[in-house]
């Protein structure tokens, strides 16, 4: 075993041990509150007063009980029964992020949202964006009809109104982010035609236009290729976070948690070299990462190419860089020829035409990266976007369309975009939502959400995919496509022309059935379509020189000055989704902060501007770009580069509605078009200067610390664990009777019997990625409360499943220098952390009234209607995973604003019915999905036979892009996590013996036995370094 | 006790009910059509047919919404038979004297029709009418022997028996207390003439002081104790009872009777309660489900024209007006129940929980739908596990003891079994 020597910190202020974060660890809890609108606080004769009132209250409530309905159907339908969930396979798309996924609906709502394991894109996995997206639907901010000069209007009106003005109106233009859909493209080209030749122009809000583009040069088509990171045995990112954020994240992390599973058999990893300005998801999980300014990433890529080259036997080209551990990611890379993966996240083309050589020259075209499967995420064209604007505002353009898109919010142009809109004859707008764009248009004609339309979708060659409506439309919105089509004066409905247009094209082009209902019916089952074909290298046409002497001129290796890497969050995206509150509150997979954006510094910058930042309070600061300024609360970043300052995109919503709105700044206002391309790295004209106003950032990084505990983390190198299976295992051993025995040998119970189902949790902490889908998928299901940001700062969110984000550095630091030199470029380790339903459960022992007990099948209960709020439990809990209800947050005009999904009705229909919404006063936590867990044990039962090994998952695993999480029974000898965790004895006792050397318990001393088990971490280092 | 005693009756009746059926049967005599088949495939087949088109209205032996219907072949030509099943109406339009005397016999309530039945479909179903299901009298005898057996023997002494009992015992004390009595007298007569000392003679003669009693210190802490013990005992089942609806049988808005429908027709009761075998709800019916009977059945009791209580499912149906029906079973939203775990995993028929449903005429509650009566039932209910692999293991294990395996041994009683 390998003693670790390694601190591990979840912020700066741990690593100093400030006073601050001492004495807020040391509580479980916060000082009580001062009750609500009382600042001299409460008096004891009110309490009882209030006391005396509730009781009295209550009892004469409980004497006369209310006169319930029950309304049946007045014809049911066949498939809907009440109480038993429907699933439709469907698709999420928005712009060009998409996600095949499959809906589950009860009583005709949906209320959950998983990934399509048929799906040959994500595979079954999902994102919190796309958990999330079920919340909107019930968005009560959605428009409820037609609308014209900010009046509400019908149809008939709009219809008649729009299609006379538009016909003399002149030039028609229809803008819209990314349509990844075939159908909708013909609609679009019909109602065109029917218009002069109207037009699309598309952009994208997150542009990748620098690939599509890079590839016409190189290739000849404007295309995004198939990235396969699977097949990859080295990655090398340059700024791309293809984990979190980068065209088609969910994709990414599936194929990229296929290269971190381990096993002694399988000792073997990818090797992850990321290069970049802020420290990214993806960033995180690299093996070997390097801060890097914007304005070298350029410069980095030449040198890698030109590493490459020296090794291939191929010219070079001018441009160089000292750029650490770039020359080490050159040698690995040709070692593994055709099985590397070289990526950039720059929007400059000529970065990419020179990415695209340097996997050339590794042969990995058509392999890792594919240009043979052109991907359609993302068709935005910068250039023709530009030209529109400047064509709008010079009022050249006579109609305008804006097709689900909000340019005046999302555009780098924005403010022109206003300022032209105004002088078209005509503006239009499918927006579902009165946001900053249909707020101007004269005409809204509002789509309908995604899971109440019909459409298809082509997010790749060869791949084709479906969604359909889930819930009848709740408001009087209409399908855009159906508007298109009948403002083109088409006699068909979207519906018809959708299976029309599969019945010509793709039905026609199969064999498999001569009909096309079975045909249709069977993709719509499925959810997807797949035509496979086989994948080739594509002939690069492209000069490199061109390129090369651009970008080593427009790059520099030194620089002096700050520079903005402007990026996107995991949870937020392009601020689409802004005013989905479970987004807001779900705590950002690095900074770990809540409801707002910040800009990201280095502790160095902190230091030289006297900024000392800790539990979240801080300084906001004023930064300048080419004349625009913003002011923005900073965020000391570990890990950010040096002279680099990052600011996330998708905040500052002023129209989103009454979630988002006024939630941090508008960073689009500062992204550079200067270019001719949409720039995200601005490297010139930034001044930042602090300001005296003192700001607190809702951060949940300190929240629940283990205090004075080690090992937490276990974690080894690759090397180290060939050579052998425990290394990095902390194995302690306790005194007793002369001997030092393992701690699971004590015990003062006598220890639990399972004698049908063990149910467990095994987590492997080398491909969890940290992405946070776990967490919302567990606020779905379990119906958890959001709690606003003032309560995220009073340390009381509620999540059931948080993931600690740990950093570790050689040691403690206690002076500015050492803080620096720590905080520069932390390793970064994920845990998600639930209850670990102890077998020898302390919270259990401690509850005076047994609200809290163990079941016969592992399971650690919460009986919220036996609880009495004493917080013994949480107190006792050694992992802080139980979480405390302060307020009734359900019903409630103070939560209304944040916790849409139990206060307006509407919101309410996203509530899974099957689970408790808890009351004041309780304690609540993780309970395992026990409703899944009953309810797949009724479905066996109901058959007469045994549970199947995988027919209930819990919603954190299920949710998983990486399958990091792994649920099953321990009792059942072939289920996968008996497997995993190498438990050989058939037994019914609680405490197994596990063999898988990995494998271990956090807080192994203390022995509460815990059902959860972790896998230690594996770095693919060539030694251990901090 | 009472729960008990209602689920015996209601096997014991329905066989009583069946072998009357029987013997009424056994008395009429007719002759099966030769062309009837009585091959076992065809009655199995029939017997699909017959559940799926005609169970709904029609027993075999015995009278229902429409007429008894073995035999048919013999009262009719098969011809005929077919015909009518096709299209009842069509044939009564033609003016056929047969179809018109049996629908003016039965109020003219209309048959639907059932066109897509084939004829083979038609051949089996009559296989079935005829030969299908035929009580036989030593069968039907013996399960209501058998009941009836077990009721005795179950409880030992049968009630009655109680009663003499009882009442031998207190003739048996009230001779003792006159005979006590009056060695009482003869005593004090005796020892009265007999010569004492002064202690003694007091002691003998002392009068009963009601006064002193009253005050005595003994007398006082039992009253209080009593007192207390009683008040307490009430306040604690009063508070017990409160958000207890037991009994609960409020006004429905159509004056629905489980009793007819349940009671006297025999329609299973999953016929309209769809959810009770698959999920946690049973469902109320929908009104399309009482259309299926009431498009063509109007009146109640051989009435001519349309009952205002139908009526108002036709109303619901034309306005599209779901029938808000009062909820009479509301348990708290903090525990969670499943019928289809308790009737088509654990086997419960519906009246151990919803009492003598089917001779409801207005749908109360029967039991307390407490935690106490859940958990009692959890206590002493066994395990539904014969043929069903999911308990194979939780059966292996638990086969040292010697009681049966029960609800609370495989953790019937852990909270998160209901409450999550």
């Amino acid at each position: 075993m390998t003693e670790n020597k390694k601190t591990y910190w979840k912020g700066l202020e741990q690593l100093t041990n400030d006073p601050e974060f001492v004495k807020n660890a040391e509580k479980e809890f916060p000082e009580m509150p001062t009750i609500l609108g009382n600042e001299e606080g409460a008096s004891r004769r009110d309490f009882l007063k209030l006391m005396g009132f509730s009781l009295a209250a209550a009892s004469l409530a409980a004497c006369e009980a209310p006169v319930r309905k029950a309304i049946p159907y007045v014809n049911k339908p066949v498939d809907v029964n009440p109480s038993i969930p429907n699933y439709y396979a469907s698709t999420f798309s928005s712009g060009g992020d998409y996600a095949s996924i499959v809906v589950k609906t009860r009583e005709g709502r949906p209320i959950k949202i998983d990934g399509n394991e048929l799906s040959p894109i994500n595979k079954g996995g999902i994102s919190a964006i796309v958990e999330a997206s079920v919340l909107s639907l019930y968005d009560k901010q959605r428009l409820a009809g037609p609308y014209i000069n900010g009046t509400k209007s019908d149809w008939a009106t709009i219809d008649s109104e729009v299609k006379a003005k538009l016909a003399s109106a002149g030039t028609v233009k229809i803008v819209t982010n990314t349509v990844i859909s075939p159908s909708t493209e013909r609609v679009l080209q019909q109602f065109a035609e029917v218009f002069g030749s109207a037009e699309v122009i598309t952009y994208d809000p997150i542009s990748n236009y620098g690939i599509t583009k890079a590839a016409e040069t190189s290739y000849g088509t404007a295309m995004l290729p198939s990235y396969n990171f699977d097949k990859a045995n080295v990655i090398v990112s340059f700024g791309a976070d293809f984990l979190g954020t980068w065209i088609s994240p969910i994709e990414f992390a599936k194929q990229y948690g296929q290269g971190r599973k381990i096993s002694k058999e399988k000792p073997v990893m990818s090797r992850h070299f990321q290069f970049e300005s802020n420290l990214s998801l993806t960033g995180a999980n690299a093996d070997y990462r390097t801060p890097i300014k914007p304005s070298q990433s350029g410069l980095a890529v030449l040198a890698l190419y030109n590493a490459i080259a020296k090794q291939a036997g191929v010219a070079t080209v001018s441009g160089a860089i000292e750029i650490a551990h770039l020359d080490k990611a050159a040698k690995e890379l040709w070692a593994n020829k055709g099985k590397s993966i070289v990526v950039s996240g720059s929007n400059d083309p000529n970065v990419q035409v020179v990415v695209n050589a340097i996997n050339d020259l590794l042969e990995n075209n058509g392999v890792t990266v594919d240009f043979s499967k052109p991907s359609y995420f993302r068709k935005g064209d910068d250039s023709k976007m530009n030209q529109f604007v400047a064509d709008l505002k010079a009022g050249l353009i006579g109609g305008v369309i804006f097709y689900n898109c909000n340019p005046v919010y999302d555009f780098a142009k924005g403010a022109e975009v206003a300022e032209g809109i105004a002088k078209a004859k005509v503006s239009v707008a499918t927006n579902s939502t009165m946001d900053e764009t249909a707020s101007m248009v004269q005409y809204i004609a509002p789509d309908h959400h995604y899971l109440e339309s019909w459409n298809d979708f082509y997010p790749r060659k060869g791949e084709y995919s479906l969604s359909q409506p889930a819930i009848s439309p709740l408001f009087d919105s209409r399908q855009a496509q159906d508007t298109f089509l009948v403002w083109a004066g088409a006699a068909t409905n979207y519906y018809d022309f959708l299976q029309q247009n599969w019945n010509t094209t793709l039905f026609a082009a199969q064999t498999e059935t001569a009909n096309f209902q079975e045909f249709w019916d069977r993709s719509l089952f499925n959810g997807v379509y797949s035509i496979p074909s086989e994948s080739t290298p594509v002939a690069n046409v492209a000069d490199l020189a061109s390129a090369a002497s651009y970008v080593a001129k427009a790059y520099k290796a030194e620089s002096a000055g700050t520079e903005l890497a402007i990026y996107t969050k995991v949870g937020i995206g392009n601020g689409t989704f802004a005013n989905n509150p479970w987004l807001q509150e779900m705590s950002d997979p690095i900074s770990k902060a809540t409801w707002d954006n910040y800009l990201t510094v280095s502790q160095k910058w902190a230091n030289e501007n006297g900024l000392k930042m800790s539990e979240g309070e801080t300084k906001k600061a004023k930064i300048t770009v080419g004349g625009k300024s913003l002011i923005v609360p900073v965020l000391v970043q570990p890990g950010q580069a040096d002279e680099t300052v990052g600011l996330a995109l998708g905040y500052g919503r002023t129209k989103a509605g009454r979630v988002a709105d006024g939630v941090g700044v508008n960073a689009y206002e500062l992204v550079d078009s200067s270019k001719g391309f949409t720039n995200f790295d601005v490297t010139e004209g930034i001044s930042i200067e602090l300001t005296s106003e003192v700001y607190k950032i809702a951060q949940t990084q300190t929240h629940q610390t283990y205090m004075g505990r080690e090992f937490v983390i276990q974690e080894a190198t690759l090397g180290e664990y060939k050579e052998d299976a425990s290394a990095g295992r902390y194995q302690p051993k306790i005194y007793k009777e002369g001997e030092f025995v393992k701690p699971s040998k004590i015990s003062l119970w006598k220890g639990h019997q399972y004698s049908q189902h063990h149910w467990g949790l095994a987590i492997d902490m080398n491909s969890c990625i940290g992405c946070g889908a776990c967490t919302i998928a567990c606020q779905v299901e379990n119906n958890v409360s959001v709690v606003g940001k003032q309560e995220v700062l009073n340390r009381r969110e509620m999540a059931w499943i948080r993931i600690d984000r740990y950093y570790s550095s050689p040691a403690e630091a206690t002076s500015n220098k050492e803080l620096e030199v720590a905080a520069d470029n932390p390793e970064v380790t994920f845990q998600p952390m639930m209850c670990q339903h102890c077998n020898n459960a302390p919270c259990e022992t401690v509850c005076p009234v047994a609200a809290t007990t163990h079941s016969s099948e592992g399971l650690n209960q919460m009986t919220y209607n036996r609880c009495i709020g004493t917080r013994y439990c949480a107190n006792n809990c050694p992992y802080k995973v139980r979480r405390f209800n302060w307020f009734k947050y359900h019903d409630n005009k103070d939560f209304a604003a944040v916790n849409v999904a139990q206060n307006d009705d509407m919101g309410k229909m996203v509530l899974n019915p099957d689970v408790t919404v808890r009351a004041r006063g309780v304690i609540e936590k993780c309970s395992m999905c026990v409703q899944r867990i009953q309810a797949g044990k009724l479905t066996a039962k109901r058959e007469g036979r045994k549970v199947k090994d995988g027919e209930i998952n819990v919603a954190c695993a299920s949710a998983c892009p990486t399958t990091a999480i792994v649920f099953g029974d321990m009792n059942d000898a072939n289920s996968k996590i008996t497997q995993m965790l190498k438990i050989q004895e058939d037994t019914t006792s609680a405490m197994k013996e596990v063999n898988e050397e990995r494998a271990y318990h956090v807080l192994e001393e203390i022995n509460v036995s815990p059902n959860v088990w972790y896998f230690t971490k594996i770095r693919n280092k060539d030694k251990s370094e901090a | 006790m009472s729960i008990n005693r209602s689920i015996l009756s209601v096997p014991l009746r329905f066989s009583l009910l069946l072998l009357l059926f029987f013997q009424l049967s056994g008395t009429q005599v007719y002759a099966v059509n030769p062309d009837v088949s009585n091959s076992e495939e065809a009655i199995a087949a029939g017997k699909t047919v017959f559940n799926a088109n005609c169970r709904t209205c029609h027993r075999l032996d015995s009278k229902n919404v429409g007429p008894a219907l073995r035999g048919v072949t013999d009262r009719h030509s098969i011809e005929w038979t077919k015909k009518f099943i096709k299209n009842s109406q069509a044939l009564i339009a033609s003016g056929d004297a047969e179809a018109v005397a049996i629908s003016s016999q039965f109020n003219n309530l209309v048959m639907p029709a059932h066109e897509f039945l084939s004829d083979t479909d038609l051949m089996n179903l009559l296989a079935y009418i005829e030969y299908g299901d035929k009580a036989d009298p030593a069968a039907a005898a013996a399960p209501a022997d058998g009941v009836q057996a077990g009721a005795t023997g179950g409880s030992g002494i049968p009630s009655e028996y109680l009663t003499i009992i009882l009442v031998v015992l207190v003739v048996v004390l009230l001779l003792i207390l006159i005979v006590l009595g009056l060695i009482i007298s003869i005593l004090t007569k005796y020892l009265g003439s007999q010569k004492l000392d002064a202690a003694d003679e007091e002691y003998i003669n002392q009068k009963f002081d009601f006064k002193k009693l009253i005050k005595s210190d003994g007398f006082v802490v039992i009253i209080t104790t009593l007192v207390i013990a009683f008040t307490v005992k009430t306040a604690l089942d009063e508070i017990l009872t409160i958000g207890v609806q037991q009994g609960y049988g409020p006004k429905q808005p159509i004056a629905f009777s489980h009793q007819l429908h349940a009671g006297q027709y025999e329609i299973e009761c999953q016929y309209c309660h769809t959810g009770v075998e698959i999920g946690k709800s049973a469902n109320i019916p929908s009104a399309n489900i009482c259309m299926n009977c009431h498009t063509h059945i109007q009146n109640v009791g051989g009435k001519e024209g349309i009952s205002p209580e139908i009526a108002k499912i036709y109303a619901a149906v034309d306005n599209n007006q779901p029938i808000e029906w009062v909820r009479i079973h509301n348990l708290p939203d903090l525990s969670y129940f499943n019928h289809a775990q308790h009737v088509a995993v654990g086997g419960i028929e519906c009246q151990t929980c919803h009492g003598p449903i089917q001779e409801m005429e207005v749908v109360y509650q029967h039991s307390a739908l407490t935690m106490g009566w859940c958990i009692d039932c959890h206590r002493q209910t066994d395990i539904n596990s014969k043929g069903n692999e999911y308990y194979d293991k939780l059966v292996q294990l638990h086969s040292n003891s010697k009681e049966a395996l029960k609800v609370k041994d495989i953790g019937g009683l852990e909270c998160a079994k209901c409450h999550y």
